[in-house]
């Protein structure tokens, strides 16, 4: 009884943190490189229109995943080619987008607002699944919530173990000098964002092909945002990435647990509501008085326009 | 061959002022395509969208009222982006601006009297500095992303205030509906012409505008964040407290928020509701920079971005063209105009090249 | 200011124009929207309801959807009253304030607002008894448990919200008194992930019939990814959950707005305020699940024709509420300020309001 319910809590705080871990490592990508690209709203909503349409219209949920994230890195190219290559301001850009993205999608949506797919079933591991409490949330699970693993995996391993994660991050400190040891600043910069928005599609689909298989206007509700405060958050590291976002889905879903559980709580649920924000503040907080984390890991040139003159 | 940018040896004049027409032009082509596509005549999509909100005096009075909050926080925000001062969270400072003024207003509800708006005004200023001055707080104390902490700061604004309207703040004889009881005329700011609801806001947008100029281009503090703005080390050599300059940023963002927070409620809602804000902090961010956050700049672009939201409306109306339209415009002529300022500093040259 | 004169004369001649162009001839009628139409919610079946007044009285018509309750809402109403709208349709309550201060300009315009409650001159007032249908649901519902807990995923303690959420439970109690309802309130009107999340809150604490006072359709998809039934809202959602979908409360606006408007042609129409439910023919279940037994549906049937005729009020005394106390003593109904003024829960319901 108790341990099911543990277990549910666990699923769906797992399932609400996935599209925010996939987004905001992505975007972690593109901020380590130095832009900040605050459009990722937009870009989730071309990924979930994108994702749902294709799957709809193909049948394959995989060419939608795919659709989506190639709706994401071209929404992606157009924010680069405008702060990368004609240095517009990176902060009103990426908001540019977002209502870019925002209208665009709904405009697209409209005749796949009546439309429904099926449900995607999840992927079972054998043995593993069979674990009391914790073998559900994690091992039975969408082949997205997968896929958010492995690519924390890859992403670790890319940023600290390899050597163009080396350069990316070398370009993020301090493109000048990156610039004259030779390195391609702009093609690396517009790599980077580009990746960020295709994995902005992708979290993006799946909201609209796994999360809640359906289209409607303004379905992403906000967790582009989130996500972009998630990599804030974790203060560029790709591990915090996924505690704050399974935080995040977990007061979330805690606080929708107490209240079908019946529990008096003589506070506003407004104020419910607004706790994950406010916990966010205050993990911040914490991280950011030690000074040398922040300083160690946030990308010195992040938002700054660079153009190699030479 | 590559189309290459190759820097001009000075900032070209000509195109500081050319570049917003190249933006406007490229988006009557964007637009053109999108008319196009929808089978609509493009002819009379622009005259619906550009033309028709204005066709009368009241259409302008309309463009002007729904310009002066955006005129009032991007003033705001300018004061600190020019400092690199990242205060993203004018929409929350604007609803708790709006909060504080109508607490006053409700207070006072039986009372008469210029006092009481003068009391608003204050209200609404000091409670977007309030809002502004927890990031601006954490950020000289714990160096805490100022971003994050105003962006987080606008969601805990939007539950404060539908808590206050479902609650404490709530009209005793509204049927439990969430939103507060009618100001009284005290209240109420007073219209510019009769049979508009152009208000003294706008009036103060306009005084907001003048003195952030003179701030910005005739003090030495508004010096001193530009140069912190442009070269953080020459600042920090020459002296400057960083910190000042946050709190600065940060006040002068959220007080004209908070401001346009209580001109909203004061002005054409007349009471508080959740809606107190539809976005204005936001869409502000992009008028500044659009403005290349210069006062001058602001007054047309709040009026261009008032524009759009107008003639969306009529686009819905007349042509039967769903609402994200206005968003797809919005949206398209943003990117173009920020993109387009490259060519101030920059021009383009046809280059044959291995590599960029 | 001659300059200006020019312009704004040329601007109205392009705007005659453009108006006679698009057939300004036959009366017209405006409808402001809070939400984009979609495909299923409140905004869908007002326009279901623009689409049959088009169809029956040969009028024409005009919308704008996803318009704010905000400022903005006074400049499409009045814009719609200034090009000379017969009648003006405002659906949301956050429209109320500023379709009164127009109407107060445009004495001629009939204007009608949908939930509210004020009223004015030349300005009517309309709402439905969504509570009667909500009854019938939990009727369904109390029979069709297994658990014999329910589940109530919810946006904003308003009256209308109470009202559904309490009629709900009292129905269910009437067929099954140890049914027992669970309620998540979600903080917003639109957010099919969280709507969701809250729906699969309530059916992992045992809940196997469940619903929704939001707007969209995720509550019933949730129930039918896990096997458990669902009731939709405002709209017939059962192609979201062929197998999951019971019935639905919806409301019918279309009959109410072809009398209006021929009520406004003929020049008889008077403001006033209509509360409608079954008897208006303002409120309906969706067809009824081949799941739900023959003899309940039959029951549901007699109940529909008791409600049509006036002899059963959902909340027909003895009402009680969550603490005991006896609000409708035996032999009374709920008048309809006391159902303006819920905002408590009643007996069956197991969550606390949130204050």
């Amino acid at each position: 009884m108790e341990s099911s319910i543990l277990s549910s809590i666990l699923f769906a705080t797992i399932v609400a943190g996935t599209p925010l871990i996939i987004v905001a490592l992505g975007q972690l990508i593109a901020e380590k490189s130095g832009v900040l690209n605050l459009g990722a709203e937009g870009m989730m909503s071309m990924g979930a229109i994108a994702g749902f349409a294709i799957t709809f219209e193909t049948g394959s949920v995989w060419l939608g995943v795919l659709g989506g994230m190639a709706a994401g890195a071209l929404m992606s190219y157009l924010f680069a080619v405008v702060v990368l290559t004609l240095m517009g301001n990176q902060v009103a850009t990426g908001l540019a987008l977002s209502i870019l993205g925002v209208g665009l999608s709904a405009f697209i949506g409209k005749p796949y607002e009546a439309e429904i797919l099926p449900t995607v079933g999840t992927v079972r591991i054998p043995l593993l699944a069979d674990i009391p409490i914790i073998g559900d949330p994690l091992f039975n699970q969408q082949i997205l919530v997968y896929f958010s693993w492995a690519l924390f995996g890859a992403i670790f391993w890319f940023l600290y173990r390899s050597r163009p994660g080396l350069v990316l991050r070398a370009v993020g400190e301090s493109p000048s000098s990156a610039h004259s040891i030779g390195y391609p600043v702009i093609r690396i910069r517009y790599m980077a964002t580009i990746f960020g928005g295709a994995m902005a599609g992708i979290g993006g689909a799946f909201l609209s092909l796994f999360y809640t298989p359906l289209w409607v206007e303004g379905m992403v509700a906000g967790r582009g945002w989130i996500a972009i405060a998630l990599v804030v958050f974790a203060t560029w590291r790709p591990f915090r990435v996924i505690v704050g976002a399974y935080l995040f889905g977990g007061v979330m879903v805690a606080q929708l647990f107490v209240q079908g559980s019946g529990l008096e709580i003589n506070i506003p649920s407004q104020f419910l509501s607004a706790l994950p924000y406010l916990a966010t503040i205050i993990v911040l907080v914490i991280i950011s008085r030690d000074q040398n984390t922040v300083r160690l890991n946030a990308p010195v040139s992040l938002g700054q326009p660079y153009r190699p003159d030479a | 061959m590559w189309i290459r940018l190759e820097r001009r040896p000075e900032a070209s004049h000509l195109m500081s002022y050319a570049s917003p027409a190249i933006a406007i032009v490229l988006m009557l082509i964007g637009g053109l395509l999108l008319f196009a596509f929808l089978g609509k005549n493009p002819i009379e999509g622009f005259k619906v969208f550009f033309i028709y909100p204005l066709s009368d005096l009241y259409g302008v009075s309309e463009l002007l009222l729904k310009a002066t909050p955006l005129m009032l926080v991007a003033v705001g925000l300018a004061v600190g982006f020019r400092a690199n001062v990242w205060n993203i969270g004018a929409e929350g400072q604007l609803i708790v601006g709006g909060i504080a003024a109508s607490a006053v207003a409700l207070y006072f509800q039986e009372s008469e009297g210029a006092h009481v708006l003068i009391l608003m005004v204050i209200a609404g200023c000091i409670g977007g500095m309030l809002w502004a001055a927890i990031p601006a707080f954490l950020k000289t104390r714990f160096n805490t992303n100022e971003i994050l902490v105003s962006l987080m700061l606008v969601y805990v604004a939007q539950f404060l205030v539908s808590w206050l309207v479902h609650g404490p703040m709530m009209d005793p004889d509204g049927f439990n509906f969430p939103q507060s009881a009618m100001f009284e005329d005290s209240a109420l700011l007073p219209l510019l012409t009769e049979d508009t609801r152009l208000n003294l806001a706008f009036v103060l947008a306009l005084g907001a505008l003048i003195v952030g100029y003179v701030f910005m281009f005739r003090s030495f503090a508004g010096f001193q964040m530009q140069v912190a703005g442009y070269a953080k080390n020459a600042a920090r050599y020459a002296g400057f407290s960083a910190r000042r300059m946050i709190w600065i940023g940060m006040l002068s963002g959220g007080a004209m928020a908070g401001l346009a927070g209580m001109a909203e409620v004061s002005g054409p809602m007349g009471q508080i509701t959740e809606h107190v804000s539809n976005n204005y902090g936001f869409a502000a961010i992009i008028v500044a920079f659009v403005a290349r956050l210069n006062p001058v700049g602001i007054f047309f672009a709040s009026l261009l971005m008032a524009l759009l939201y107008l003639g969306g409306e009529q686009a819905q109306q007349y042509m039967n063209l769903p609402s994200s339209i206005s968003n797809v415009f919005q949206g398209m002529l943003l990117l173009f105009l920020l993109g387009s300022d490259v060519f101030i500093n920059y021009r383009l040259r046809w280059k044959k090249e291995v590599a960029v | 200011m001659t300059l200006t004169k020019i312009i704004n004369k040329l601007a109205l001649v392009a705007l005659l124009g453009a108006m006679t162009g698009t057939g300004m001839a036959a009366d017209n009628v405006g409808f402001v929207y809070v939400s984009p139409i979609g495909d299923a919610g409140w905004t869908y079946q007002h326009d279901l309801g623009r689409l049959q007044l088009e169809k029956e009285t040969g009028v024409t018509t005009s919308f704008v959807e996803n318009v704010a309750e905000g400022p903005d809402a006074e400049r499409v109403i009045r814009e719609m009253a200034k090009r000379g709208d017969k009648v003006i349709f405002a659906t949301s309550f956050g429209f109320m304030n500023y379709a009164l201060k127009v109407s107060k300009t445009f004495r001629k315009t009939a204007f009608v607002h949908a939930t509210g409650y004020k009223m004015g001159k030349n300005m009517g007032l309309v709402n439905a008894r969504f509570y009667e249908g909500r009854y019938l649901t939990g009727v369904i519902a109390g029979e069709m448990t297994q658990s014999n807990v329910l589940g109530y995923v919810a946006a904003f303690p308003i009256p209308e919200v109470m009202q559904g959420i309490n009629a709900f439970i009292q129905g269910a109690r009437s067929v099954n008194p140890k049914a027992e309802l669970r309620v998540i309130w979600v903080n917003s009107w639109f957010d099919p992930g969280k709507e969701r999340q809250a729906a699969l809150t309530l059916l992992s604490q045992e809940a196997d019939v469940i619903t929704h006072h939001t707007d969209s359709t995720a509550v019933v998809q949730a129930a039918e990814d896990q096997g458990k039934y669902a009731f939709g809202y405002h709209s017939d959602m059962a192609k979201y959950g062929p197998t999951a979908h019971l019935t639905a409360t919806t409301h019918l606006w279309g009959d109410y707005y072809v009398k209006t408007v021929k009520e406004v042609q003929a020049g008889t129409w008077k403001p006033a305020s209509l509360w409608g439910g079954y008897k208006e023919g303002m409120v309906a279940l969706a067809p009824l699940n081949k799941a739900i037994p023959a003899g309940l549906q039959g029951r549901i049937r007699d109940m529909e024709k008791q409600m049509t005729a006036g002899t059963l009020h959902p909340f027909a005394g003895p009402v009680i509420d969550q603490a005991g106390k006896t609000i409708v003593p035996a032999g009374q109904n709920m008048t309809d300020d006391q159902l303006n003024s819920m905002n408590y829960y009643l007996q069956g319901v197991v969550s606390k309001v949130p204050n």
